[in-house]
């Protein structure tokens, strides 16, 4: 009896969310991948529908005009190769600036350990848009960076930073950071200190030992942070809106104006899709990554 | 040469740390400026609190606070309980049908880009109207049935890792001794995890009340949360009311989080003097 009663419980405990995300998340993809191949029309919603009715049976009209569309119009390209590039070298700045913060943090004691985490993750906390927002303050011709390099005599006239692809930079590394540091943090802080002691041991200076012991172990750290920063980004939206260049659009805000300004969902459809082509690769490694994380824990 | 490899990394995260928090250092100064020009510093007028009062007099910014307060709540409560039962699920059920799954379709909205997540779910809604009539348009509804997915994966990830980290043996004792399962998991479980949840729910809500891009794809004409009026607001430049909000957001986050680290840090101090003395008292 307890038997049957345990099992029609776990059926339900893992059924409930099952059939949310396969409603919210799985489905809502289907649909997508759909209305890319449909044609654009003028009605509500605006996309032609994708099967017809012949003598009963339901026959597709597939339409490959989205993606042809998409390949010969060359913004749609550059815009994500930009945006892949963008993501690229972000996510390489983040590395090279979170690799030594988790590194200071994992060799603090373990009061400064806390208090660093904590000031890690604050900004986390609070508002992602307020915090692209303020940079524009500190980026602008009149803001506080040219104001205060000015004061000093450095320069005389201010700089032009906004919208710049160094804003876009400063934009995605500046959010993305605690991404960047929170992974490689818990994987430098299970590293066993006795091997570098043996390698000094034996003989060899601390910098070889960081590059043939620290940093080889630290891979899954790098590989969970860098994707965590990596594939969001490739589809920001609000850094570019705020700080980015007015002549070069980023793929995600491309996806947005097609959908919002042009109305034209089944191109925005193709666009997303595209992304996703992109981005399936790293988000399974992703998954495959947090997956043994949580079983390692056991 | 150990020491200048530590000097190195220590160095770097002092940079780092100002690098994080000169931004947000300069918004709350700045909200305290009587320029409009928000980055000239009026000496002559300034500090003031006008910014805020200002802020506090404008029913569109604090209508759509209301919103996004009401959305957050639900938002992170309904994500709260998908993800524990999601956690759970994958944490102690073993093998099942759909484990991969489920599994799988928590992971990735965690780090899908947010516009393909917001087109996907309007389509999909657009498309539900079209089938069953329902949701009738686009408004708080969706808004909130999207939060909840895209929050419980986070929720999901914080359960399961403090899930994990304990061994079955409580449950299994507890039955063995002939309690039902949901028993086991009211009485056990939920204690054990209590913790995990709240910082989940902590973590939806933010999520919620601060997520842009999602909202604006789901949401329709009628209702425009904080974030949305905040980016339509500063799309246009930077306005000193933004300013004052911001450091309002800043202070409540900061008080916020510091209570709760002080909080558990007395709790885990408490336990642990707890358990000395139980140890003293065997002996």
């Amino acid at each position: 009896m307890a038997q049957v009663d345990n099992r029609a419980g776990r059926r339900l405990v893992a059924g409930i969310p099952l059939f949310w995300l396969l409603l919210f998340f799985l489905i809502p993809f289907l649909i997508v991948l759909k209305i890319s191949f449909s044609e654009v029309q003028l009605a509500m919603p605006p996309f032609a529908p994708l099967f017809h009715w012949v003598n009963g049976w339901p026959r597709p009209k597939l339409h490959f005009g989205n993606y042809g569309f998409l390949f010969t119009d060359p913004l749609y390209i550059d815009a994500y190769l930009y945006s892949l590039k963008v993501a690229f070298v972000s996510t390489c700045c983040c590395l090279l600036i979170g690799y030594p913060m988790a590194y200071a943090i994992a060799h603090a004691n373990s009061t400064w350990r806390t208090v660093l985490l904590m000031m890690i993750v604050l900004p986390f906390w609070t508002s992602f848009l307020l915090r692209v927002y303020a940079w524009i303050g500190l980026l602008k011709n009149n803001g506080v960076i040219n104001n205060v390099l000015i004061y000093l005599g450095i320069i005389h006239e201010p700089m032009p930073m906004l919208q710049s692809d160094f804003a876009v930079y400063i934009g995605i590394v500046y959010s993305y950071l605690p991404f960047m540091i929170l992974p490689l943090y818990s994987n430098l802080e299970k590293h066993d200190p006795t091997l570098l002691e043996a390698a000094a041991d034996l003989g060899a200076n601390p910098m070889i030992a960081f590059f043939r012991i620290t940093l080889p172990q630290s891979v899954p750290g790098i590989i969970a942070g860098s994707l965590l920063v990596f594939i969001p980004a490739v589809g920001e939206y609000v850094v570019p809106s705020l700080l980015g260049r007015t002549d070069q659009l980023m793929i995600g805000r491309v996806l947005s104006d097609e959908f919002f300004e042009n109305r034209d969902w089944p191109v925005a459809s193709a666009v997303a899709i595209l992304i996703l082509l992109a981005l399936v690769i790293p988000i399974m490694f992703f998954q495959h990554y947090q997956r043994r994380e949580l079983e390692a824990q056991k | 040469m150990k020491t200048s490899k530590g000097v190195f990394s220590r160095t770097a995260l002092v940079f780092g740390l100002v690098f994080l928090y000169v931004p947000i250092l300069s918004m709350i100064v700045f909200s305290f400026n009587n320029s409009r020009l928000v980055t000239v510093w009026d000496s002559a007028h300034s500090p003031t609190l006008k910014w805020y009062g200002e802020l506090l007099s404008n029913g569109q910014i604090v209508g759509a606070a209301w919103l996004s307060i009401r959305i957050a709540l639900l938002a992170a409560t309904g994500a709260v309980i998908l993800g524990t039962l999601t956690g759970v699920a994958l944490a102690r059920f073993g093998p099942f049908r759909g484990r991969t799954l489920l599994s799988g379709m928590t992971t990735a909205p965690i780090v899908m880009p947010e516009v393909i997540t917001g087109l996907s779910l309007l389509l999909m809604f657009v498309a539900l109207e079209q089938l069953i009539g329902w949701p009738k348009g686009s408004g708080a509804l969706t808004i909130t049935l999207s939060h909840i997915t895209f929050c419980m994966a986070y929720v999901t990830v914080v359960v399961q890792s403090r899930l994990v980290g304990f061994d079955e043996s409580l449950e299994e004792a507890a039955m063995d001794l002939g309690a039902r399962p949901a028993t086991v998991f009211f009485r056990v479980t939920l204690p054990l995890i209590i913790p995990a949840i709240l910082s989940g729910w902590l973590l939806a809500f933010t999520l919620s009340w601060d997520d842009l891009v999602i909202t604006q794809f789901v949401a329709g004409p009628g209702s425009s949360t904080l974030p949305m009026v905040i980016f339509s607001k500063v799309r246009l430049g930077v306005s000193p009311d933004v300013n004052a909000l911001a450091t309002i957001m800043v202070l409540l986050v900061s008080t916020g989080i510091i209570t709760s680290a002080v909080w558990m840090r007395y709790q885990t101090r408490r336990r642990e003097r707890d358990e000395q003395l139980a140890a003293a008292a065997n002996l």
